[in-house]
């Protein structure tokens, strides 16, 4: 499997929008089927080496998820990416697919407020537990104190 | 973080009928590296459970990114991985650079790989003493190759000082080459500073592995399988120990590292030792990268673009980009969108130490408290990184 044959199989799904230069492959799905696409990126890509999951907020647009996965052997790298709608804060987990996602699922539910669903253990994990609000949301302003710091 | 959460076991053990016990392992134990909290389960002296509790270094600097202009961030990047400084500023550079398609001078590149592989030997000099004075009296005291490591450290942060003027956090880098040129006869200084760590290294591999206690407390513990290291998404050293030739200045070179001839080491026993060894090689692949510069550094400009005068003088074109360095600690990215103006829209930091100790809770249950220190410490997690 190689960055063009790679290319080919995510082209046959129809709701997929691939662009990318090279061996950086970057694929934007419908929400519905982001599972089925780190699935489909672990075990028919090959793209084994999970490297980080984070979100984009687009303000009105809504929330982005990006997943950045590497088939190490090949090499070339997938980009995934799923726009969540406006004003949606749910997302399908991905820690069932990759373990590496618990703990970065954790992360982008502390700054952005998203809800994995499937998460075996969504909780804060850099802020305190009873930090209010989710400081990297673009309505987080930088200069307000937010409790516990007035 | 008070929390009514039952620690998660990841990885079940057995109940063997023992009572079960909570212990509270920092946030300020000393093999903690930094601040960091471990709540075990234990059943006698067996970890059952970890709930690993980060955040206490934790600064948004993705937020602050959001708020800094692509010239101002760089000197702010050195504070998250503070160990490694020069690595983290690489990243964001690189990802600043890519997305406004800024060409980078050869001499500066070179410079680059230069002070990268310094910062490997002196960051591999903190892990190595740090984590030995871990295991402490097995090792002679404890203490003693601690200082012999700091010694050598001390050289190379000389070396930084007399370029950089600074010993820990550098501003070396800046969008478009590097902002210092060596002075002179740094190169010898250079030179011979690489010459004494690497009849050092040898010693300190004679020490510690003619040593029956450093021997029994790390072959065979911490022990990471291939598959566990790449879907967790562990790097660096790490991975390469659990038997992944996966070393990003191969794999997908930058800076020019494509110029220079270097061992990628590669273990598979994926215990503390094979962690050790493959840090070991480092040091010295590390040394013959720098003597490969020092023998071939092109002459030129160091960078492409003026010294810094304005905040607002580089712009950045919409867009995303992922660049990332293989940092002494693995992978350190920067994810960056930009929106055409001078400060990212959204910067997301990938930190290798956050997903190295993502891999604690899976592979401590099973050992003795006293392995939890040595494995801790042989991940070598640098909280400025976890947190950021």
């Amino acid at each position: 499997m190689d960055a063009a044959q790679a290319r080919a199989r995510l082209a046959e799904n129809p709701d997929a929008v691939i662009s990318g230069e090279g061996a950086a492959i970057v694929v934007t799905v419908p929400a519905s089927q982001w599972t089925m696409l780190a699935e489909f990126a672990k075990d028919s890509l090959g793209c084994t080496f999970f490297s980080f999951l984070s979100a984009v907020d687009w303000k009105e647009e809504g929330l982005e998820v990006v997943v950045w996965a590497d088939n190490i052997d090949a090499p070339f790298s997938l980009l995934m990416k799923t726009r969540l709608g406006a004003g949606v804060t749910t997302c399908a987990s991905l820690s069932r697919i990759f373990r590496g996602a618990a703990w970065m699922e954790r992360e982008a539910f502390d700054m952005f407020g998203i809800v994995f669903e499937g998460h075996p253990d969504l909780r804060r994990i850099l802020l305190d537990d009873d930090w209010v609000g989710h400081p990297l949301l673009k309505s987080y302003a930088v200069d307000t104190p937010y409790p516990p710091y007035r | 973080m008070a929390s009514e959460h039952v620690p998660l076991v990841v990885k079940h053990i057995d109940y063997t009928g023992a009572e079960r016990l909570t212990m509270n392992m920092g946030p300020q134990h000393p093999s903690a590296h930094g601040v960091f909290r471990a709540i075990l389960t234990l059943e006698g002296e067996t970890v059952v459970g970890v709930d690993a509790v980060i955040g206490y270094l934790h600064r948004c600097h993705e937020k602050l990114a959001e708020t800094l202009a692509y010239v101002q961030y760089p000197s702010i990047a050195s504070k998250t991985d503070y160990v490694a400084a020069m690595s983290s500023e690489l990243a964001y550079v690189m990802a600043a650079e890519r997305l406004a398609k800024i060409d980078v001078p050869k001499r500066a590149q070179y410079l680059r790989v230069l002070v990268g592989e310094l910062q490997r030997v002196a960051s591999h000099c903190l892990w190595l003493g740090t984590w030995c004075m871990d295991m402490g009296g097995a090792l002679g005291g404890g203490a003693t190759i601690f200082l012999y490591c700091i010694r050598e450290r001390e050289l190379v942060l000389d070396l930084f000082e007399s370029l950089t003027g600074a010993r820990l956090l550098y501003g070396f880098h800046q969008v478009g080459g590097v902002r210092y040129d060596m002075p002179d006869n740094w190169a010898s200084e250079c030179r011979s500073t690489v010459d004494l760590i690497e009849k050092r290294v040898l010693e300190y591999e004679e020490m510690l592995e003619g040593n029956a206690f450093f021997m029994m407390r790390t072959k065979g513990v911490g022990v990471i399988s291939r598959e566990l290291a790449l879907d967790v998404g562990i790097s660096g050293p790490l991975l390469r120990a659990s038997g992944v030739d996966c070393d990003l200045r191969r794999l997908a070179p930058y800076s020019s590292y494509e110029d220079f001839e270097f061992r990628v080491p590669v273990e598979t026993a994926g215990d503390c030792f094979a962690r050790y060894k493959v840090r070991m090689v480092e040091f010295r692949e590390s040394i013959r990268i720098v003597r490969q510069i020092l023998d071939g550094l092109p002459e030129g400009p160091i960078s492409s673009r003026p010294g810094v005068k304005a905040v607002a003088q580089v712009r950045v074109p919409k867009g995303e980009m992922y660049a990332r360095v293989e940092g002494p600690r693995g992978e350190v990215g920067c994810y960056l969108v930009g929106d055409g103006g001078p400060r990212p829209y959204r910067m997301k930091w990938r930190g290798a130490s956050f997903s190295n100790l993502a891999v604690l809770p899976h592979i401590i249950p099973g050992h003795s408290v006293a392995d939890v220190v040595a494995i801790m410490g042989s991940v070598d997690p640098v909280f400025g990184e976890v947190d950021r």
